[in-house]
């Protein structure tokens, strides 16, 4: 797979370790008053699609960016990259 | 008809006319007592137990497309039960004792080969902890060997013990595990089952439930609406998208591994092998091909295919520990879907829909498993209780903090 990175252009997965779904960038409030369960499903429970799947991938052997790609679990296809601190602030997070 | 030696005998001297189909192709009665989803291994094995072994009818397995074509048919066929942690060796070892009496049992030629899974270690800490592992499996009353590399010269001398990097210093040796020959074990179990009146429906797609107050009683299908008092669910591989149609997010990511087989070989590897330093796993077939697999692909797909990447780093690992693996020609490779879960270990378990179960989870460890996994799914389904050995894989270890992780790597189920 190739994932062309927003800033570097097109770059072999290979340079990159998967994380997982870019839900895991939505870190639930700890002070809610069921964080516990909050925090077990984000930490444990996945959507898991067939199709159209937001992932988180790291550019660890390159600029050590974290980017969010969106990709096709069906077929590898991928139609989307940004850097996810922009995809963060576009969800409404701060940083 | 039962099968035996007299059997082909009588069956040579008359012309072969006397086969006859090993089992039937149904048509889908409107309802059943017991459905079980999917016609792998598991499914297949769960069904012959609910019959055989805990007396009920009315039976149907549903297959999506021709039973044992998913993950059964796709493993590298490795049984063994050498596990450590108390959750999963009393479960793994009685699979394992179910494999070794399972060809009488349903009368079918799985060729169980018991010819025994050496894990190599590489530093004196790994010897220590396969020690500790050794220990554990023996306590469970399973059998377990530790070698030096004197003993293990003897039987492996192909290895490259004086590897630079990581140098062999000996194995883990389970003699009684093994291979046995994957789709036979469907073919067993689904003729098995079919015997005892079991419907295996095949071409039969699930595409939903039907949910009434909190009950399931039935499932639609590519072949129609099929009611059912209770559901079983055992497609790994492609339980995400399964149980999304029942609303349920599980602790589970779909993930591709890939396998591997060379041309033919004489006679070279004894057993099983498998590196300590990295992850790399390797049997000779009967046919002699080299079967071997390494590491996940390590993102989420449901493409059964695999990219090239993972194809060098298994090979590395091939070359690091026998470097004579280097002449053979890779011959055919393919990739299966792993429901991999958030600590490594499987799930069989009741789900919050009532009368609906689930047998999923199973990362690649899935095919060593099969039998258990269809004794003790069968015990829930009938019992509505866990069998004895399975009373650890349930939904709530997640939330309880109650993991099994065999390898302590946390909820990060590309590393598991």
């Amino acid at each position: 797979m190739i994932i062309n990175h927003p800033l570097l252009g097109p770059r072999d997965a290979q340079e990159f370790t998967y994380l997982g779904d870019a839900s895991l960038i939505n870190r639930p409030d700890w002070t809610a008053d069921d964080a516990g369960h909050q925090f077990y499903e984000y930490q444990y429970l996945r959507d898991n699609p067939a199709g159209e799947h937001r992932e988180l991938w790291f550019h660890e052997q390159g600029d050590r960016s974290w980017l969010v790609v969106t990709r096709d679990t069906r077929t590898h296809i991928i139609t989307n990259v940004e850097l996810a601190p922009e995809f963060a602030r576009k969800a409404g997070r701060s940083k | 008809m039962r099968y035996s030696g007299f059997r082909i005998i009588k069956e040579a001297l008359t012309g072969h006319k006397g086969w006859e189909k090993a089992w039937r192709n149904p048509e889908p009665k409107p309802d059943y007592d017991f459905i079980v989803i999917g016609g792998g291994g598991h499914g297949l094995a769960t069904a012959y137990y609910l019959a055989k072994e805990f007396g009920q009818s009315r039976i149907a397995v549903l297959e999506k497309g021709w039973i044992g074509g998913g993950n059964v048919g796709r493993n590298t066929t490795i049984v063994r039960s050498n596990y450590m942690l108390d959750g999963n060796e009393p479960f793994y070892e009685f699979s394992l004792k179910l494999w070794e009496g399972l060809e009488q049992d349903f009368n079918y030629n799985a060729m169980i080969s018991q010819r025994g899974i050496i894990n190599l270690y590489h530093s004196d800490p790994q010897r220590d902890a396969f020690t500790r592992r050794a220990n554990a499996m023996l306590l469970n009353g399973a059998d377990a060997e530790l070698l030096n590399a004197a003993q293990l010269q003897k039987m492996c001398p192909f290895l490259d013990f004086d590897n630079a990097r990581f140098p062999i210093k000996g194995g883990l040796l389970q003699r009684r595990g093994g291979t046995v020959r994957h789709d036979a074990v469907a073919w067993g179990y689904a003729r098995g089952a079919d015997l005892r009146g079991v419907d295996i429906i095949q071409n039969c797609e699930v595409t939903g439930f039907r949910i009434t107050n909190g009950r399931v009683e039935g499932v639609e299908t590519t072949r129609g609406y099929i009611g059912a008092k209770k559901i079983g669910c055992a497609v790994a591989g492609s339980s995400g998208r399964l149980m999304a149609g029942a609303g349920m997010r599980l602790p589970i990511e779909s993930h591709v591994l890939q396998a591997f087989v060379s041309e033919g070989l004489k006679p070279v590897i004894p057993g099983v092998i498998t590196f300590g330093a990295g992850h790399f796993y390797v049997s000779q077939s009967d046919k002699g091909g080299l079967v071997f697999g390494g590491d996940i692909d390590g993102y989420n797909t449901y493409a059964q295919r695999g990219n090239l990447p993972v194809v060098e780093d298994v090979c590395e690992g091939g070359m690091a520990i026998m470097p004579m693996i280097g002449r053979a020609r890779l011959l055919r490779m393919w990739g299966g879907l792993m429901d991999m879960s958030m600590d490594g270990s499987p799930i069989i378990d009741k789900t919050p829909v009532d009368g609906l179960f689930f047998n999923g989870g199973w990362c690649y460890g899935g095919f060593k498993a099969t039998p258990a996994s269809g004794w003790c799914f069968a015990h829930l389904l009938a019992t509505d209780k866990p069998h004895e050995t399975a009373t650890a894989y349930r939904f709530d270890r997640f939330e309880k903090g109650l993991m099994i992780d065999e390898k302590g790597v946390g909820a990060q189920p590309n590393l598991h």
